[in-house]
């Protein structure tokens, strides 16, 4: 599904990502770990097509085509998308206005008529009990006031309206409560499927408890230095991220 | 030199047109004479002129005008132009007012609505004790203009304790086929513990020719009652507008004015509230959408006189091509109107490297014990809520008309008319296209 090769990129003439390697395949959960300042934010980034960072080598080929050649908003109409780290209020513009605007333009991309009203309140209702998100959050506007755990949240209910084939989840979990952890968890678990696959950034791996990856990755200084199961993460947890520097290093 | 000498052209052309039309004109001459007089004083603004600065009057009053127009336009043009259902309408075309246009059947009782022609030749002693008492000629040379060479308006009185439920719509048409200079002027009154909401629309139908509309509104509130005071202003190109509205506030009476300025060459605002006793509440609210070379110059004085009032006002703008708006927001607290809360905030977006916006508050503070605050602020679209839109699938067009939207929202959703509030997120919608 996504085929990420010796992937470089900067921003501001800095270089961040300095050789990513890494294979996806459909129903798969890849999870990137990393201490701060290692690159998984600038990864997932990248991935989306934010336009500051200059991908100065190497290639990513999602479902045959060029990634990097697309415009942000073509790639999640090709099915990407990346729950922020940090959620942006953007008041004046209803959440349901968003999402209807939004699912419109992804349709009429892929060729396919406009759903209606009908179908379109169906759905959101439905997507709401999946994700347990308040209803009187998604009448407002888009993340307007809303709490740090109710951003996060509201990232998941727009994944779950828009239907992604690959999740990128930014640090989903940072500031998130054990409670609110359990129930973002639980709606990225009823949302994952045979079609498709996430990718799960995170610094902890307390996330991984209730997401259970099929690989785990680890970030260095811009490049994945170790690859495992499931188990790496568990054993990053109880060394912490000096034992990668130091085996890096040596 | 040759500027000076232009200028004094258009001012004699002024003149002259008021010796040989004064004594067709209604009313009091001496009032007119002496606001010619001031007008000869002033002359048309230069922008050597602080309050006139930012915007170049004598240009769009070039070239040979009539001082009047006739009807030029059919009725079907001026039924499309009642965009409100439920509303008594009021048309104005170039200046006058057309009984036979407007829709006045079954006024409620306490509501009059005719002419200025009509009420002063009735001797109406509301009319009477009113009529140019409040914009003062000196101020400003248009007001001194509108005052000598008015020739006809709309006068309405909302008598006491009158609930008047459904709007007023004043539509204001220019339709010349030649270059034509109008003088409407307007004079409301609402007596004691009264309610009333007031529309006024400027619509410009003509095809070649240019209309310059120098409009004039009065607007008198007397203690305890409601007003609520709409302009929407679409006056597309060939439109040119000045219009000032001068709304007097007695005791605890409540003022909400919204200014809506989609389209027109030029359009100054000149706006002043005077509030004159003790708690007395006001909202100023302005939207102007520019684009071309656009000119459009709010001017806005909120005077507190008295303790315990409270003014909000927000004036916002989004600016695209060569286009040039200018926001000037004073507020006086006078020396007696301790406890007075008064706001402001103009925010502007500015889209294109060739457009300009001029801010400026102005704060004049003479008491010591008041709230006051002003801030303006001018800026781009936000990257990263395009960023965050785009990242879901919306494209880049619709995801700037979706902020741009959501901007103007915070002004929009202060109407209190539904329909007109459809009305006017249409317009804007078009105006995005």
């Amino acid at each position: 599904m996504l085929s990420i090769k010796n992937l470089h990129a900067s921003i501001d003439g800095k270089e961040i990502l300095k050789g990513i390697n890494l294979e996806i395949k459909v129903g798969e959960v890849h999870a990137i770990m990393g201490p701060n300042g290692s690159g998984k934010s600038t990864l997932a980034a990248v991935l989306a097509g934010r336009s500051e960072y200059d991908v100065t080598a190497g290639e990513v080929t999602y479902n045959g085509i060029n990634l990097l050649e697309l415009e942000a908003e073509d790639r999640a109409r090709e099915g990407i998308f990346l729950a922020f780290q940090y959620p942006i209020e953007i008041p004046g513009v209803s959440n349901i206005n968003f999402l209807k605007t939004a699912i419109g333009e992804i349709r009429a991309y892929k060729g396919l008529d406009p759903m209606n009203a009908k179908d379109f309140l169906m759905m959101m209702k439905e997507k709401q009990k999946l994700v347990e998100i308040d209803r009187a959050l998604i009448s407002r506007s888009i993340n307007e006031g809303f709490s740090g755990g109710e951003k996060k949240r509201n990232e998941i209910f727009q994944m779950a309206m828009l239907e992604p084939k690959l999740s990128i989840l930014d640090e989903t979990d940072s500031g998130l409560d054990i409670d609110a952890l359990r129930i973002v968890a639980n709606g990225v678990n009823k949302l994952k499927s045979n079609d498709n696959a996430t990718i799960i950034i995170t610094h902890y791996q307390r996330l991984l408890d209730y997401i259970i990856p099929d690989f785990v990755h680890i970030l260095y200084n811009g490049q994945i230095v170790k690859s495992g199961l499931k188990e790496l993460a568990l054993e990053l947890e109880e060394k912490g991220y000096d034992f990668i520097k130091e085996e890096v290093e040596a | 030199m040759e500027t000076a000498i232009k200028t004094s052209t258009i001012k004699d052309k002024f003149i002259l047109e008021f010796e040989n039309s004064k004594l067709f004109l209604f009313g009091d001459t001496q009032l007119r004479n002496k606001a010619i007089e001031s007008f000869y004083k002033q002359g048309i603004p230069t922008r050597r002129q602080e309050e006139y600065k930012y915007i170049r009057m004598g240009l769009m009053l070039k070239g040979e005008f009539d001082f009047s127009a006739n009807k030029n336009c059919s009725d079907a043009q001026i039924e499309s132009l009642k965009f409100l259902k439920e509303a008594y309408v009021v048309i104005i075309e170039n200046g006058v007012f057309i009984e036979g246009s407007s829709n006045l059947q079954n006024l409620p009782k306490g509501l009059t609505i005719c002419s200025l022609v009509d009420a002063e030749k009735s001797n109406s002693p509301i009319f009477e004790k009113h009529y140019a008492q409040y914009a003062d000629v000196k101020a400003d040379p248009f007001i001194a203009l509108n005052t000598a060479m008015t020739k006809d308006g709309v006068f309405i009185h909302v008598a006491k304790n009158a609930i008047i439920e459904k709007p007023i719509h004043i539509i204001h048409i220019s339709t010349a086929s030649k270059n034509a200079i109008i003088q409407p002027r307007n004079l409301i009154v609402v007596d004691e513990n009264s309610q009333v909401k007031i529309i006024e629309s400027f619509e410009t139908l003509a095809s070649t020719a240019k209309t310059v509309s120098n409009a004039l509104t009065e607007i008198v509130i007397d203690k305890h009652a409601i007003v609520d005071h709409y302009k929407i202003q679409d006056e597309k190109e060939l439109g040119y507008l000045v219009n000032t509205t001068h709304v007097i506030q007695q005791k605890q009476s409540v003022f909400s004015t919204y200014t809506f300025t989609l389209s027109g060459s030029l359009i100054r605002n000149n706006l002043t509230l005077v509030l004159d006793d003790e708690h007395i509440e006001s909202h100023l609210n302005g939207l102007y959408l520019t684009t071309g070379n656009q000119v459009v110059d709010n001017h806005t004085v909120v005077d507190h006189r008295k303790p315990n009032c409270n003014s909000n006002e927000l004036y916002k703008g989004i600016i695209e091509g060569k286009s040039t708006a200018t926001f000037n927001g004073k507020v006086f607290v006078r020396k007696d109107a301790q406890k007075t809360n008064a706001f402001q905030s103009n925010k502007n977006i500015l889209l294109s490297q060739e457009g300009t916006i001029n801010t400026k508050p102005q704060l004049e503070i003479y008491a010591d014990d008041v709230k006051c605050s002003h801030g303006s602020t001018t800026g781009k679209l936000d990257q990263e809520k395009i960023f965050y839109l785009r990242a879901r699938g919306i494209g880049l067009i619709n995801a700037k008309k979706l902020l741009m939207h959501a901007f103007a929202s915070e002004v929009v959703n202060t109407i209190k008319i539904k329909a007109l509030r459809e009305y006017v997120e249409e317009k804007i919608a078009q105006t995005f296209e």
